[in-house]
């Protein structure tokens, strides 16, 4: 418990968080579970012309019209190959309208507690996608990249790094 | 009392009374003997009031009160409306309002006493009834003790004082051959609606003669702040009997006497003023407990810290009032008939769909579809109708607005409105106001010359504006129009060279129309200089924003020396509209219909380049391509053909053609928006879901144009 102190984002002390662990190439991201909408397999997505380049477009879910963002160009990795396992994560921040967020593929669900979580190496300026990042969860043998949700979806690709 | 239920009709029938109050004030100033005005005024007034005192909102009450009592006196006769007097007034008014608006934010009224007006007002209404303000404690103080100097058997009337002023009234009746009467009328104890029986009295009185004075006054009487009697001064042509006759009719009434009136002057029997004062006293001391009643200096140090409370409470609490349309009745009929008829169109299809497979015809199927087709057609129409509001919502304050501008600016003008039926949706009518005010203003301030001027020039000298809203097929147009000095082309020609708007080889070529609409431009907003040349500029740029944000568009037309006007032109309904579909390589667009003009087949051969640019010359005219695929970024399919398929658009009059691949057809779509997440540029106007759940883009065409 004496660690909480350290990590950032904890709010419930003892019961941990839950989130939800994607697959983008090789590594494994968490997402925080309360801000997750729905996951939706991959739909026909409809192009918008002139948009960020990491925007694929909009899609359709039940009525409702929803940008979809592709993690792997936001982050500066390889383009999406759409498989099987290609999910659209649609994540609703409060007081925005929902979003969709394309990964390779959805594992499962995990609960971290403080003491599993450490605070994201800022001190590394190289890495372009710390901004992203609220901290590194661990869980069984793997690492997972916690992300800071609100960063990726508002955050500019080009901004600095603190 | 919870009352927190009745707010929405509060604030609805208020802001009616507030609006009512504001537009007879304009007329009471121009007609100030216009009697129908006047009761109209004091009828608002007088509910508003009520309202308010049911509400439990005491400061407005008060205020209210006050000006009720300002009203009295114009209604009665005793005092003239002046321009100072619709001052006074108008402030009121603006004072309700802003308890309104707190009421709208909070569900309480604030803390605002504005004592200032109050004090005017009464001191108005004190002028008007001869009073000083000096008398008031002396009164109060005589108050009490009016009925121990009841004269001869209950005629209580005897003691009524007449002021100087009133005594003018006499003689008028007098040489009128008027007979003036006392009348004291006592109640009878089990009586309970006392207000109510007085009221039959007055109007039985009224119906013969004239009330020219009551103990205790008209006000009080009807809030039946009074004892078991009360007394009153008439004129009439009948004679003792018949008055008597006519009060003692009036069920309830005990006894009625009646008699001569003498006329005892204020200066003689100064103790026996039986005006009582305690309706006066009664809400200030009400007042006393709560810190906001401090006296009127302490007050004017306070304010700065009141007016940032409600400023602070704003940003945190919700309005404690929800947004609603009020909708006709009749509307709503019509919306439930073809919802009915909406269900029968399912019966009908799931009754096909369960009959046997053998009997089961197109035909029948088809039909069905029709019959929905045309119930949704006209659902949709109703609906559409219940979220129109007209116009009158918006621009019945700019007379008022034009009244306070032409004081303030010391210009004669007046502003002619038509139209203000014209229905547009309640979106657009929420955001409509603030451009309008914007151009009205412009007009007023820049637009008008000065009286001397007009005069000079040999116009009228009250400066004219114009407000008119119109429809015009699928759109509305509103229109604002001055006969002023117009805009001068070259002075804004030259300040955007030397702004570097534009070039002087560029500014050669441009039309005067060109020119004038450098004025929406952003850069010319801030730049001080030109709106003291042109007189225009101001946030201008902010009024096109806002209208196009509206998905409606601007234009300007002005004469030098004649005056200018400003269109703004807004499609009737937002949500909804007829489209037509297009293909471009393997995807799917929506152009709005009403921009579009014609669909042209054209040979590739007939392409001229004008310019380097693509154009075509079509019956007349010369039009400019645009190829879509390229400027949306669409692989093109490759295989050119002999003739293209343009679309020709139109924003205000300028022409483009839009190349596409395939023409779907035509369709109605419900606009969606695409979020705020996609930096899309400003071409894409939205989304909209197809049939079978494909998202097809809208086409802004304004942007592309």
């Amino acid at each position: 418990m004496e660690e909480i102190s350290d990590v950032q984002n904890i709010e419930i002390a003892g019961e941990g968080k839950q989130y939800i662990v994607v697959r983008l190439g090789t590594e494994q991201y968490g997402i925080d579970i309360k801000y997750v909408d729905n996951i939706v397999r991959n739909q026909r997505i409809t192009r918008v012309p002139k948009a960020q380049h990491y925007f694929k477009g909009v899609i359709n879910l039940r009525g409702e019209i929803i940008p979809v963002m592709s993690l792997r160009l936001k982050f500066g990795l390889e383009p999406d190959e759409y498989t099987n396992a290609t999910r659209i994560i649609i994540i609703k921040l409060e007081q925005q309208s929902p979003i969709g967020i394309i990964v390779d593929e959805v594992k499962e669900v995990v609960t971290l507690t403080g003491g599993s979580i450490d605070k994201a190496n800022t001190s590394d300026p190289s890495d372009p996608l710390i901004q992203y990042l609220s901290g590194v969860g661990k869980h069984g043998n793997g690492l997972i990249s916690l992300l800071n949700i609100s960063a990726v979806i508002v955050g500019r690709e080009s901004k600095d790094v603190v | 009392m919870d009352v927190s239920q009745y707010l929405e009709i509060f604030i609805d029938e208020t802001k009616e009374h507030l609006q009512t109050l504001s537009d007879q004030l304009m007329i009471l100033e121009q007609e100030p003997e216009n009697m129908d005005t006047i009761n109209e005024i004091f009828r608002a007034a007088h509910s508003l009031k009520g309202m308010a005192g049911t509400m439990g909102y005491k400061r407005m009450q008060r205020l209210t009160h006050d000006m009720e009592n300002v009203f009295q006196e114009v209604r009665s006769g005793n005092m003239t409306v002046k321009s100072e007097l619709v001052d006074v007034l108008f402030r009121g008014l603006d004072a309700l309002e802003s308890y309104l608006a707190n009421i709208l934010e909070t569900a309480d009224e604030g803390t605002e006493d504005n004592d200032e007006i109050i004090n005017t007002l009464n001191s108005i209404a004190d002028a008007a009834t001869g009073k000083t303000s000096g008398e008031k404690p002396a009164e109060v103080a005589a108050a009490p003790a009016p009925e121990g100097n009841v004269p001869d058997g209950g005629a209580k009337y005897g003691s009524i004082h007449i002021t100087d002023f009133e005594k003018n009234t006499f003689e008028k009746a007098k040489a009128q051959n008027q007979n003036i009467f006392g009348v004291t009328v006592y109640l009878q104890e089990s009586c309970i609606l006392k207000a109510a029986r007085a009221f039959l009295v007055f109007k039985a009185l009224e119906e013969l003669g004239e009330v020219i004075k009551a103990v205790p006054d008209v006000q009080d009487i009807e809030d039946e702040k009074f004892d078991m009697d009360f007394s009153l001064v008439y004129f009439t042509k009948e004679s003792l009997d018949k008055v008597k006759a006519a009060v003692e009719n009036v069920s309830e009434v005990k006894e009625a006497i009646v008699g001569p009136f003498e006329i005892v002057l204020d200066a003689t029997e100064p103790e026996v003023k039986p005006e009582p004062e305690p309706v006066k006293e009664e809400p200030k001391e009400a007042e006393k407990p709560k810190p906001a009643a401090q006296p009127a200096a302490a007050k004017a140090a306070a304010k700065p810290a009141e007016a940032a409370q409600p400023a602070a409470k704003k940003s945190t609490a919700k309005p404690a009032v929800g947004r609603t349309v009020r909708v006709d009745i009749e509307k709503l009929d019509v919306l439930m008939n073809l919802v009915s008829e909406l269900i029968i169109a399912k019966n009908g299809l799931v009754s096909i769909n369960s009959t046997e497979e053998d009997t089961k015809s197109d035909a029948a199927f088809n039909e069905q579809i029709e019959y929905l087709e045309s119930v949704t057609t006209s659902l949709h129409e109703s609906v559409m109708k219940v979220r129109m509001v007209p116009i009158e919502n918006v621009v019945n304050r700019f007379p008022r607005m034009i009244r306070d501008l032409s004081k303030k600016l010391n210009k004669k003008m007046e502003l002619h409105m038509t139209g203000e039926e014209t229905e547009l949706d309640r979106t657009v009518i929420d955001e409509i106001g603030d451009p309008l005010q914007h151009l009205l203003r412009n007009s007023a301030d820049h637009g008008l010359e000065d009286n001397d001027e007009r005069i000079a020039l040999g116009k009228e000298e009250v400066g004219n504006i114009y407000l008119d809203a119109y429809q015009d097929g699928n759109n509305v147009n509103i229109e604002v129009r001055d006969d002023g000095a117009g805009i001068n082309v070259d002075k804004v020609r030259n300040k955007a060279i030397e702004k570097g708007t534009i070039t002087a080889e560029q500014a050669e070529n441009m039309t005067d129309k060109e020119i004038i609409d450098l004025l929406f431009r952003p850069s010319f907003s801030t730049a001080e200089k030109i709106t003291d040349v042109s007189g225009r500029g101001v946030g201008l740029d902010v009024v096109k924003t806002k209208i196009e944000g509206l998905g409606g568009n601007i234009e300007c037309k002005s004469v030098m020396g004649e005056g200018s006007s400003f269109i703004i032109r807004l499609p009737l309904t937002l949500a909804i509209i007829q489209a037509l579909m297009v293909e471009l390589g393997t995807e799917k667009y929506a152009i709005p219909l009403g921009s579009i003009e014609t669909i042209e087949d054209v040979l590739v051969t007939d392409i001229k380049y004008v310019q380097t640019k693509e154009v075509i010359n079509l019956r007349g005219t010369v039009i400019p391509l645009i190829r879509l695929d390229q400027i949306l970024d669409i692989e093109a399919s490759g295989n050119e053909t002999e003739s293209l398929t343009v679309v020709i658009v139109k924003k205000s009059n300028k022409l483009a053609g839009l190349v596409v691949d395939n023409l779907i057809g035509q369709q109605e779509i419900v606009i969606k928006s695409i979020g705020s997440y996609i930096n899309c540029s400003k071409m894409i106007g939205g989304a909209t879901i197809l049939g079978d759940g494909e998202i097809a883009l809208i086409l802004e065409v304004n942007a592309l144009v």
